[in-house]
């Protein structure tokens, strides 16, 4: 395989002088881990890790009418945020069938400006699906490739993280969880710190000019937060309990039987978002299945798209996740199961059918084990 | 580049084989295998006595990343496993042509080993899959 096709963040030489054993991750060239997944992943629950995921995709939607475009566009209300600057909200974007053509985070940065930071995988046909759905409204929408982002995560990421870049991100440490700041405004330091994170831990997501993110990282990497590679970001999330598009949800998967009910807002009977009628009649035919965390028993390890058998159910389950817990030091997944599934499930693994518990995720957050 | 003893034998899937006094052969993955797969956390060992194929899978291991197959490099009966992976898989990390070998298995038929790599044909395909 060659490499030469391969897209690169603006962080690739840091990486490979921090010693990344680069591989291609969606035609991406990223570091899957800087020698142990094992270690980065203790790293970020014990003390402060840091992601280089530049390659995630940042859209910034402006115009008088972003508002009334995104609440058609996403399955969680975007009026949650509308009028409250920095803040933060996850959603799912549907298609009309009720299946998730994405998950994403939409910051309602001021009045007429939303920005929505998507996956690098789904890029092209959400840019075009989001394209499409602008009608005629007042909105505009720019792919901000210009711009880098650094996970920063681990109890003590947002202290170093401070330590590092000083006023580069001065009044960051006010922001709530899940609230975003913009700093230097519209100058060549511009930044964009949000309270963010895909690994359970408290932290930021720094966004910064591709043309500062290299120094960005090594400042931080000189404040004690050690590189991690896209490996321990995997089995964070999953402790944590959080989808990965592909894996967990996609466009045949409807919200409600991917475990994210919660991200789905009905409240507002005259919001008529993409896919809503498909998801009301899902509702009222009444759902198949549900999304469950699963802990197997004895060894061995979880993986997607082993299945799963449930006593007094015909219908067979599915993981759609899973790894090898570092923290548990116990195989974990997420899997689609049948409504009727209860405490227990048996996983078939190379056509061994082993006892797995059932639980309700996360598995991790913060440092500290959930689940019995 | 990741070391290949000099006095083993290999096979493409990346096993190495070593020859031992009583003509039983022991197996365990390279080096290089070790390293693309990662921090392992689980090995699945066959039974002592279980007799397999050449190129049967044979047993498992699992990193945090993957699962991978380990193939039987000749007809024979396994004679005895490295139980000691069942509780410290990382061993393979450590030292996968020592502690981290796998099983040890009687070969069924004298002379079947010309099939196996050399050490300098396994570089060669190390060289080979890292481009």
């Amino acid at each position: 395989m060659t490499n030469t096709e391969l897209k690169e963040t603006p962080i690739i030489k840091a990486h490979q002088d921090m010693g990344a054993k680069l591989v291609d991750f969606g035609g991406w060239n990223m570091p899957i881990h800087y020698g142990s997944q094992l270690d980065e992943h203790h790293q970020v629950r014990k003390d402060a890790g840091m992601f280089d995921v530049c390659h995630m995709t940042i859209v910034d939607l402006r115009g008088c009418e972003v508002i009334d475009y995104l609440a058609k566009l996403m399955a969680n209300d975007v009026a949650k945020i509308a009028d409250k600057p920095g803040k933060a909200l996850y959603s799912c974007m549907l298609n009309n069938e009720g299946g998730v053509i994405d998950d994403l985070i939409i910051y309602f940065m001021e009045s007429a400006w939303v920005r929505v930071i998507v996956n690098s995988s789904t890029r092209e046909k959400d840019l075009a699906w989001m394209r499409s759905q602008i009608d005629n409204m007042a909105v505009d929408l720019t792919e901000r490739d210009d711009l880098a982002m650094i996970a920063v995560q681990g109890p003590n990421a947002r202290e170093f993280a401070a330590k590092a870049l000083g006023d580069e991100i001065a009044g960051a440490q006010e922001l709530k969880p899940f609230n975003a700041l913009l700093i230097n405004s519209g100058s060549d330091n511009e930044r964009f710190v949000a309270r963010t994170g895909y690994t359970g831990e408290d932290g930021y997501e720094i966004v910064c000019p591709n043309s500062q993110a290299e120094q960005t990282w090594r400042l931080l990497a000189d404040a004690g937060i050690k590189p991690c590679g896209l490996g321990a970001r995997d089995t964070l999330r999953l402790e944590a309990g959080m989808n990965l598009y592909g894996n967990d949800m996609d466009e045949t998967q409807s919200p409600l039987e991917s475990g994210l009910s919660w991200t789905v807002d009905f409240s507002n009977e005259n919001r008529h978002f993409n896919g809503r009628a498909a998801l009301e009649k899902q509702k009222e035919d009444g759902l198949k299945y549900k999304f469950v965390g699963l802990i197997l028993e004895g060894k061995g390890v979880l993986r997607a798209h082993q299945g799963v058998l449930v006593e007094g159910s015909e219908n067979a389950g599915e993981l759609t996740s899973g790894t090898f817990s570092p923290t548990m030091q116990k195989a974990i997944g997420f899997a689609r199961v049948p409504v009727e599934a209860n405490e227990t499930c048996q996983v078939e693994i190379r056509k061994k059918h082993l006892n797995a518990k059932i639980v309700k995720l996360p598995f991790v957050r913060n440092g500290k084990v959930l689940v019995d | 580049m990741s070391d290949i003893p000099q006095e083993l034998k290999y096979t493409k899937s990346h096993e190495w084989i070593r020859v031992e006094d009583d003509g039983s052969l022991t197996v365990g993955i390279t080096e290089h295998a070790q390293g693309l797969l990662g921090d392992m956390v689980f090995v699945e060992l066959p039974d002592v006595g279980d007799e397999f194929e050449a190129e049967q899978d044979c047993a498992v291991v699992e990193s945090v990343k993957a699962a991978s197959d380990i193939y039987c490099p000749v007809e024979g009966e396994v004679v005895a496993v490295n139980e000691e992976l069942e509780d410290a898989p990382e061993q393979i990390n450590v030292n996968s042509y020592h502690e981290g070998w796998i099983f040890r298995i009687q070969p069924l038929k004298e002379n079947d080993l010309d099939h196996l790599m050399s050490p300098d044909e396994y570089a060669e395909l190390v060289e080979s899959e890292s481009h």
